[in-house]
């Protein structure tokens, strides 16, 4: 499977009055053409910035080292110019509020013909076809008499269509979907779930879900990256990783899920403490605090990411977690 | 059994809604909660489940007259609390408390933790010593699993978590005897639901509390509850004992949502067959007529447009409101 995109060492660091906030650290991953990727965490585990960092999103007190590269081409801190030839183009992102990402002034066709006449060269009319064809292809019924309606005349869930079907305008080779259902009720994230496994199927599209619900990504990635304190702490093939997760947050949050599958357990596994600060993240394992497995070596020295099984990747000291 | 704590009896909660332009402006009635009724016994948890706009939220603030209910009734420990005064329904309200979803949200930023963790009690008990009420917060905070040391500090120093523990310590101060909980997990952290779900399922056994559960989270919601009440367009679809939904469910709508519930394992989770509901929640100014479920329930037939289906009983612990509950 060739790389579609390949990221080393992105760090990513904020500057606030109250110190500097280290959002990522350190992530390297390689997406393969037409493969699935969840990305999974808390919040401030850096699962979204580590995404708007490549693709240049960060808002301004932010600043990314490293490299991401685009089929062998970096893109990490491209002039906004050059950017705008990839970025939203062959790379899109949607986002977990479609309201916040398209223009409420501007019709819906606006918003869908602009991309294509200005970036694949399409008449006005042309436009409007491929925007009605794209518009059915999400499962919009209507489409047509549709198009020229604002975004606030659709339901949450048609609008995160409509968001998705914009994403595909310019037949992106990476789709980075960011939290995509987790604003909507369950039987309409059913209903995008669904559209997303049919859209990897037609498209052939990478697609990146970043999610802090493992029920979400269990149905829908191959790969799963798991991130604690802004860094990669386990990867591997979703249905390893489910099975036998060998990083003790990873084994944590499969175990803190109420689930609908199992006979009711009388109390729940819990994570001791609280999400990490990252303004003040403790030296060795920033898991340390609230690992049940840490010892002295956790404290000091902080776990590389290191291969430990074919195909698998953990940053944790610990040999083998049972 | 012993009679209920909480008996709910027709509730209705319409608000008027103006609609139309200036030249074609009408009332409607926007059905909030319509018919809703259920009991709760002492030391038991009632899950409430159903989409946003079901109105769950809007049952559990009528049950404590947050919300005035426009019909029905509810009666607690036996006298119904419709025809109370302000003051005897403040006095009520002792018993009754409620947690609400956003745990910063529902502090007060420039109140000191222990200060908001008094404040139910100083109202409620004015005539207490300050030395006793700084006790009595300690106390409840370690109950709550926070650190009493952490009296005098603010709510922004605190984590989600922490917040929803601060929010918890102030429903139990006064010792109530029932809790609504309103989405009390959803705005947290995976690690930090199960903490604060562990949290409750010890207080109501410590104080033999009863819970009104209400989320749209139904893991959670069968995790914590013994029964549970689906909600749809504020109707009641069904009531059922917790194993009874989840194995031995009569309706298409609450079959709907626990097949629509992806599974944290990717094996069971390709291997399933969901059911995926067309379509979206109708509006509720419009509501369809019959039963209100209809444009998206995969049975529907002609009876289902005509008639309200009438909540039956099929089974001890079993309700279910569907014309067509045998062939489901």
């Amino acid at each position: 499977m060739p790389a579609v995109l390949e990221v080393e060492h992105l760090t990513t660091r904020f500057a606030t009055p109250e110190g500097e906030v280290a959002a990522v650290s350190d992530v390297s991953f390689v997406l393969g053409q037409g493969e699935t990727l969840g990305v999974v965490g808390e919040s401030g585990s850096g699962k979204t910035q580590a995404f708007l960092s490549i693709m240049g999103l960060l808002a301004k007190n932010g600043r990314t080292t490293g490299s991401a590269r685009f089929r062998g081409k970096e893109i990490l801190n491209l002039p906004a110019k050059q950017l705008n030839d990839i970025r939203g183009v062959k790379l899109s992102m949607i986002f977990q509020d479609p309201m916040t990402s398209l223009n409420p002034y501007l019709r819906i066709s606006r918003q869908m013909t602009e991309v294509l006449v200005e970036h694949r060269g399409l008449s006005g009319r042309e436009a409007r076809e491929r925007s009605v064809e794209l518009l059915e292809q999400v499962g919009i019924p209507a489409a047509r008499s549709r198009l020229d309606l604002y975004p606030h005349e659709f339901s949450g869930g048609m609008r995160q269509r409509v968001m998705i079907a914009m994403s595909l305008l310019c037949q992106p080779a990476v789709l980075i979907a960011d939290e995509p259902t987790t604003a909507l009720d369950v039987t309409v994230q059913a209903q995008i779930l669904e559209l997303l496994h049919e859209l990897r199927r037609e498209i052939g599209a990478a697609i990146v879900l970043i999610t802090h619900d493992l029920g979400v990504v269990a149905g829908l990635c191959d790969r799963l990256m798991v991130m604690y304190g802004g860094r990669v702490v386990e990867e591997g093939p979703i249905e390893a990783v489910f099975e036998d997760p060998q990083h003790p947050y990873t084994q944590g949050l499969l175990h803190s899920m109420p689930r609908l599958d199992q006979g009711k357990a009388e109390q729940l596994a819990t994570i001791a403490g609280q999400p990490p600060d990252l303004q003040a993240l403790p030296p060795g394992c920033s898991f340390n605090e609230r690992c049940a497995h840490a010892f002295d070596r956790c404290l000091r020295e902080r776990p590389e990411l290191r291969r430990f099984a074919q195909s698998r990747l953990k940053a944790c000291h610990l040999d083998r977690l049972s | 059994m012993s009679a209920p704590l909480l008996t709910v009896c027709d509730l209705e909660v319409h608000f008027p809604v103006v609609i139309g332009g200036m030249f074609r402006r009408r009332h409607v009635a926007l059905k909030a909660v319509d018919g809703v009724s259920f009991e709760l016994h002492q030391g038991e948890t009632l899950g409430i489940v159903g989409e946003s706009g079901c109105g769950k939220s809007t049952l559990g603030r009528a049950v404590l007259r947050l919300i005035e209910p426009t019909g029905g009734h509810v009666v607690w420990l036996g006298e119904d609390l419709g025809g109370l005064r302000a003051e005897a329904m403040r006095q009520k309200r002792r018993e009754m408390q409620i947690v609400f979803q956003d745990p910063l949200a529902s502090l007060d930023p420039r109140m000191t933790v222990g200060d908001s963790i008094a404040e139910p009690l100083i109202t409620h008990e004015p005539g207490l010593a300050r030395a006793e009420v700084r006790t009595r917060v300690r106390e409840t905070m370690a109950r709550t699993g926070l650190s009493p040391q952490m009296i005098n500090r603010y709510p922004h120093e605190f984590s989600g978590g922490q917040c929803q523990r601060i929010g918890v310590a102030r429903a139990i101060i006064l010792q109530p005897r029932l809790i609504v909980c309103d989405e009390p997990v959803s705005a947290l952290d995976v690690s930090i639901q199960a903490q604060i779900i562990n949290l409750l399922a010890r207080l109501q056994r410590e104080l033999g509390l009863a819970l009104l559960f209400i989320s749209h989270d139904l893991s959670v919601v069968r995790h914590v509850s013994q029964r549970i009440l689906v909600l749809y367009l504020g109707k009641t679809m069904e009531l059922a004992g917790r194993d009874t939904l989840f194995q031995a469910s009569r309706h298409p709508y609450t079959k709907a949502l626990i097949s629509a519930v992806p599974i944290p394992d990717p094996k069971l989770e390709r291997a399933k067959r969901r059911i995926v509901l067309g379509g979206e929640l109708p509006s509720p100014l419009a509501p369809p007529s019959g039963c209100v479920f209809r444009t998206r329930c995969p049975l529907a037939a002609g009876i289902c447009a005509r008639e309200v289906p009438a909540i039956e009983r099929i089974g001890p612990d079993h309700q279910v409101a569907c014309h067509r509950w045998r062939e489901v």
